[in-house]
């Protein structure tokens, strides 16, 4: 039985539909990440699930038992197994032991009986010796650090978390997302975590849920999002940018050639011949050579020789814009950049595996990312 | 014949129950309807808070004359006998003060970021605690609601003279005393009781004024800055 699940929910606002979900579960210690861009209706689903809105339609059942639509009490006592952290810490006026405290006061936990569990909590997310810092003293990751803290003292059934590293730097927010990961799995602890960040939700979640435009585009594991995106705004959300449409010309033992404007790629698929296919590419499947390398475009698999548009420095990372004559995008390192001394205007050599062209919506290939 | 230290202190005492009393009341009547009109959404909220920013600039004379002419021996709550009295006096101060309290209230939580009554109920608060939560959020500008609210009655004499009459040793505030002091020639006098009613309105203000931050604040801003506030 799932820890919770919600079944038909919808939500409106002046008559636009912002949630409109068939199903949601998440299951005892799992996380299930919901991923989204800004808009897609995402935390109006969270807030739903904690008894924050009410859904114009659909039912919510936690642990067995019908939640949605509760009212004063009743409301508040389901409310109170469960607890959840926001994008922004959101601490009140006081100190950081206040701060952990609260829920537990609310809950008639006498103040000599508190201190304990806030202690702990607080040790759980390295701030075991800041209880009586006032909290404006606190910085971004500290304070979000707090209000983990806050969330877990309570020791909720279900923990959901609506983007709540979404303002921090990068280090910190690749430390606080290990040691969230470390938490939940030491304790066990079912959670749903929402963002609108592809790699935060490969990291944490066991289970991704993607919503576009209040829907659920697609639910399965991380690689079934990556590797297996089912339309095409899915394949773009998590960064497959080279999109093309074609149709099948030819197909042998799970291998296809697909006729993309007259430039042919291979890919793995079981689409006949004469079916049409949408295929995608990620940026970083790609790899430039120089022009030369590439001896016979035509013969080889996957292998195009292009221009190179325009160029971003992104860090460690160049990204090419190339016509090839399609338009292709590759992310190379900006080692290889340099090496290869690539300029705007230059020609270059681009290639990508077979297994690197993901079919989108037919479920294949099975082994993206994988050697060919 | 000269003022009496009597007459002052008694007028000081006058003053600080009633305007104090007043603001209390309104204090009472006006952080709760602030929170509540902020806190919910139901129909006639906008018509009642057109009507408390309105009551918010209410003349004090009309207040004391309304309030006369229900109160007065003839009244409809003329067998009370609050004419002339300090409780009748409370009451068009509480009239007086209570809107601005609950428009100011009103103001400060609108300030406060809606997320934090949802993180308090998140956490398990009822919305009763949530609206707890937010209250201590717009502590600054709850108690400046209160503070004006103060402001607004110590300073008052229409209203005051009109249902207490401003009867020596009785009545008289020191607002009213100042007046009468003017109205005899007595300028000097007049104005060492306006320098009284400064003294202690600056007195009262100090201690409420301190009440917007709280010792932990403090103790940031002095670590930050070298300075208490």
């Amino acid at each position: 039985m799932p820890v919770l699940e919600a079944t038909g929910l919808k939500k409106s606002y002046f008559g636009r539909s912002v949630v409109d979900v068939e199903r949601v579960a998440v299951h005892k210690g799992e996380t299930l990440v919901m991923l989204g861009p800004s808009g897609s209706g995402k935390s109006v689903l969270l807030r739903m699930l904690n008894l924050l809105e009410k859904p114009d339609e659909g039912t919510i059942v936690f642990n067995g038992e019908e939640v949605q639509g509760l009212e004063g009490s009743h409301r508040v006592a389901v409310a109170r197994r469960m607890a959840m952290i926001f994008q922004d810490p959101l601490l009140f006026r006081g100190s950081v032991e206040q701060n952990v405290g609260y829920g537990l006061k609310v809950r008639r936990v006498h103040s000599a009986e508190r201190a304990a569990p806030v202690k702990e909590a607080l040790e759980v997310v390295g701030l075991g010796d800041m209880g009586g810092t006032y909290v404006s003293t606190l910085s971004g990751g500290e304070a979000q650090r707090v209000s983990v803290a806050r969330a877990l003292v309570l020791k909720p059934e279900l923990l959901l978390l609506d983007e709540p590293f979404a303002n921090l730097d990068t280090p910190t927010r690749h430390t606080l997302q290990h040691e969230l990961k470390e938490i939940l799995k030491a304790k066990g602890m079912t959670a749903i975590f929402v963002t609108h960040d592809q790699e935060e939700a490969a990291r944490l979640g066991d289970r991704i849920l993607v919503l576009h435009d209040g829907t659920i585009a697609q639910e399965g594991s991380a690689r079934d999002i990556f590797y297996e995106p089912e339309t095409e705004f899915v394949a773009r959300f998590v960064g497959v940018d080279n999109i093309f449409t074609g149709k099948v010309v030819g197909a042998e033992g799970g291998h296809a050639e697909v006729s993309v404007d007259g430039t042919v790629f291979e890919a793995l698929t079981d689409v006949k011949p004469g079916g049409e296919v949408m295929l995608g590419i990620r940026p970083e499947d790609v790899t430039l050579v120089p022009a030369g390398d590439i001896e016979s475009p035509a013969s080889s698999r996957n292998a195009f020789t292009g221009k190179v548009i325009d160029l971003e420095l992104r860090g460690p990372l160049v990204w090419v814009h190339m016509e090839c004559p399609f338009p292709l995008e590759a992310l190379i390192t900006r080692r290889s950049y340099e090496e290869m001394g690539i300029e705007a205007g230059a020609v270059m050599g681009a290639r990508f595996k077979t297994v690197a062209v993901v079919v989108i919506g037919t479920g294949a290939p099975a082994t993206g990312g994988e050697s060919q | 014949m000269p003022v009496t230290s009597h007459q002052i202190f008694h007028a000081i005492y006058v003053s600080l129950y009633v305007s104090g009393l007043a603001t209390i009341i309104g204090a009472i009547i006006g952080i709760p309807l602030g929170s509540v009109l902020a806190q919910y959404s139901f129909r006639g909220k906008k018509a009642i808070l057109v009507v408390v920013h309105t009551f918010m600039g209410l003349p004090p004379v009309v207040v004391g004359v309304f309030t006369f002419a229900v109160i007065t021996r003839h009244g409809p709550l003329g067998s009370l006998g609050l004419i002339y009295t300090l409780p009748a006096m409370v009451i068009v101060q509480v009239i007086l003060a209570a809107p601005i309290i609950t428009g100011l209230t009103h103001a400060a939580l609108q300030d406060v970021d809606a997320r934090v009554g949802l993180q308090a109920m998140s956490l398990g608060a009822t919305k009763l605690q949530s609206m707890v939560v937010k209250l201590r959020e717009a502590r600054s500008g709850t108690v400046a609601a209160v503070i004006a609210g103060f402001g607004r009655v110590i300073a008052e004499v229409g209203a005051v003279t009109i249902v207490g009459g401003a009867i020596t040793d009785k009545t008289d505030t020191l607002t009213t005393l100042a007046v009468k002091l003017t109205g005899q020639g007595k300028p000097t006098q007049a104005m060492i009781v306006g320098l009284i009613l400064l003294f202690i309105a600056l007195v009262v203000n100090i201690g409420l004024t301190r009440l917007q931050t709280d010792k932990g604040q403090r103790d940031v801003r002095k670590r930050v800055t070298g300075y208490a506030s």
